[in-house]
């Protein structure tokens, strides 16, 4: 992340309100351009709604946001020049062909007839459901379903996309050709807001994150800030001679960190937050002649970060509330 | 799941990148073309989903043979002078019904979220809705057509031919256009496509029947009477009758026409308003 870019987002303070319920309590985002960059919570922590507003679809109750310069009340068709959204809801018309949707989305985006029609089967091609294109989309599997949505999204390339939870209820395999999707979509000089409740989906795909829960940003910065700011990790060594061991944890103490006997008479490890401290370490103790089989350096994962800022499993808030689709944040 | 295994279900990485990054970004649509875009799609679920339309065209239908064999000889003293009086009647109601699902397929739209994506385009606002409703006339004529054909089938014969059937079919959608801004707003403000259905059904089903659709007002007790005369139900059917007859109610016609531009006038801009607002 450059700090220098021009921002894509920059939200100040976002609330929305749904009757007495507070979906969104204040937000602020600074999302670079050209990155992908997560809002990850769980079910029910304002994600939705958020984007929502970011995407021009709901006015917010107070504070301002500005999506690639543009003010998201102010100027809303200005931002919804350049953003296109892909929903939790697969937001495509089940009653239509796949080929269909595509055209509809090209001539509604300004293409001429011929142009909409080259353009779907161009996209319909490049996401392999080319061969489904004619027919209805109610029969499509969940993952041609996910990437006909995506490629809706595409129909004319948008500077902005946002993704909201783009694999949930997707297979492995699918999953990861969206990821895939993804990265080629940044590659191209798009800028993405992934919201997702997976922490693994943020990790592999976010340059930066930001936490958010009962919505409040509760945290933000790189996955790896993000895992070190929790600074468990830790260097683990495995000794060629159980016998150096306490020369080698001698070593370690002073290069490295507090270091925790393993039960293994051979094994060591030292708590250590970052890899740089980890390298000197390892370089400490070659310099004082103590052979090692291997060392490994692990972070904590995201779930962990993720206790460790809300006090709460990531997993158990989403299994606790129900689960907030787009529709049902709404009153009807 | 339906996968083609002759086909590559899978998205090929290059390729997307190579359709992402050949895009100019076209100008955007005028009103007009992307309210006509939004009626080709209600016409294509008209094609892919033709249930509904079977649903508004099998009911009157069945009105038709029912009260024409059933109730005819008795109310009229005989079924083909009872057709004379039903059928412009029956047009009226088959195609009135037809606009409670204009509300319905709002609603659908609304509950599975396409409408999100169309509402993050940067199109004219109304535009959705101004072409669903472009859709919809497609299925008023349909449902409009249906009855007309069975009538003549049954021996119905407009005194003033195709032209008047033309003339009565063509208020009645002109009408239904300023009715379904109605039952848009239901669709709007209802939580299901059911819900809408019912609440649609439940208002316009006794308005149809406390007209003069299926009996003359004259028959009726006062009050009842009363409150049959000044139904605009009745005053279309009146007027589809006289246009029928080639001797065109005046008066008939011209109220038609206010009470349909009246309900647009006010239901119209509520519509836009509470779909700003979802």
């Amino acid at each position: 992340m450059t700090l220098q870019a021009p921002l894509a987002i920059e939200a100040t303070a976002l609330a929305k309100s749904f009757g007495d319920a507070t979906a969104v309590a204040g937000i602020d985002l600074a999302v670079p351009a050209g990155v992908i960059y997560g809002v990850l919570g769980p079910n029910g922590a304002g994600k939705t709604t958020t984007i929502r507003m970011l995407a021009t679809l709901i006015a917010p109750d107070s504070g301002s946001a500005r999506v690639l310069g543009h003010d998201v009340v102010a100027e809303a068709d200005a931002v919804r020049d350049l953003v296109s959204l892909t929903g939790q809801l697969a937001s495509v018309d089940e009653d239509l062909t796949g080929c269909e949707n595509l055209v509809l989305l090209g001539r509604l985006l300004g293409l001429r007839r011929a142009a909409a029609r080259a353009r779907a089967d161009e996209l319909l091609e490049a996401f392999g459901i080319a061969a489904a294109g004619g027919r209805l989309v109610k029969h499509y599997s969940g993952g041609m379903r996910r990437r006909l949505d995506i490629a809706a999204s595409l129909v004319v390339t948008p500077s902005l996309m946002f993704l909201d939870e783009p694999t949930t209820g997707l297979d492995p395999r699918s999953r990861n050709q969206v990821w895939e999707i993804a990265r080629a979509l940044v590659a191209e000089g798009t800028t993405i807001l992934l919201c997702t409740q997976y922490l693994e989906e943020a990790d592999q795909l976010a340059d930066g994150i930001a936490v958010i829960d009962r919505g409040r940003v509760i945290a933000e910065g790189t996955p790896g800030q993000l895992k070190a700011s929790v600074g468990t990790g830790a260097l683990h060594v495995r000794l060629l001679d159980p016998a150096t061991r306490p020369a080698a944890a001698a070593v370690l103490e002073r290069a490295v960190g507090t270091v925790v006997p393993a039960p293994d008479p051979g094994r060591l490890s030292a708590q250590c937050a970052d890899s740089a401290r980890a390298a000197l370490g390892v370089a400490e103790l070659a310099r004082a002649g103590i052979g090692l089989a291997d060392f490994s350096l692990d972070q904590p994962s995201l779930d962990e970060v993720f206790l460790a800022l809300t006090g709460h499993a990531a997993e158990d808030a989403a299994a606790g509330e129900p689960p907030a689709p787009t529709r049902e944040e709404q009153p009807s | 799941m339906t996968t083609t295994p002759t086909a590559p279900d899978a998205a090929d990485t290059a390729a997307v990148r190579r359709a992402i990054s050949s895009t100019p970004r076209p100008p955007r649509p005028g009103p007009l073309s992307a309210a006509l875009t939004f009626g080709w799609r209600g016409m294509l679920k008209v094609k892919h989903v033709p249930e509904q339309l079977l649903d508004v065209t099998v009911t009157p239908v069945m009105f038709l043979l029912m009260f024409t064999y059933l109730f005819g000889g008795a109310i009229a003293g005989s079924t083909s002078a009872y057709l004379d009086y039903t059928l412009p009647g029956l047009l009226v109601m088959s195609v009135l019904f037809t606009t409670v699902y204009s509300g319905v397929s709002l609603n659908t739209d609304l509950t599975k979220g396409v409408v999100d994506r169309f509402r993050s385009l940067p199109i004219w606002r109304p535009a959705p809705l101004l072409g669903s409703l472009l859709g919809d006339s497609v299925r008023y004529v349909i449902a409009g057509t249906v009855i007309i054909v069975v009538g003549v089938a049954l021996g119905y014969r407009p005194d003033a031919g195709v032209a008047g059937a033309l003339a009565s079919l063509a208020l009645v959608v002109v009408f239904s256009f300023g009715l379904s801004w109605v039952f848009c707003v239901l669709g709007l403000l209802l939580r299901t496509p059911n819900a809408v259905m019912n609440a649609g059904f439940m208002g316009i089903f006794p308005l149809t029947f406390l007209s003069n659709v299926f009996v003359d007002p004259a028959t009726l007790p006062g009050p009842l009477q009363a409150f049959v005369e000044v139904n605009p139900i009745s005053v279309l059917a009146t007027a589809c009758r006289s246009l029928m007859a080639g001797e065109p109610d005046g008066t008939a016609i011209v109220v038609s026409l206010v009470v349909a531009a009246a309900l647009a006038l006010v239901f119209l801009p509520l519509t836009t308003r509470l779909y700003r607002g979802r």
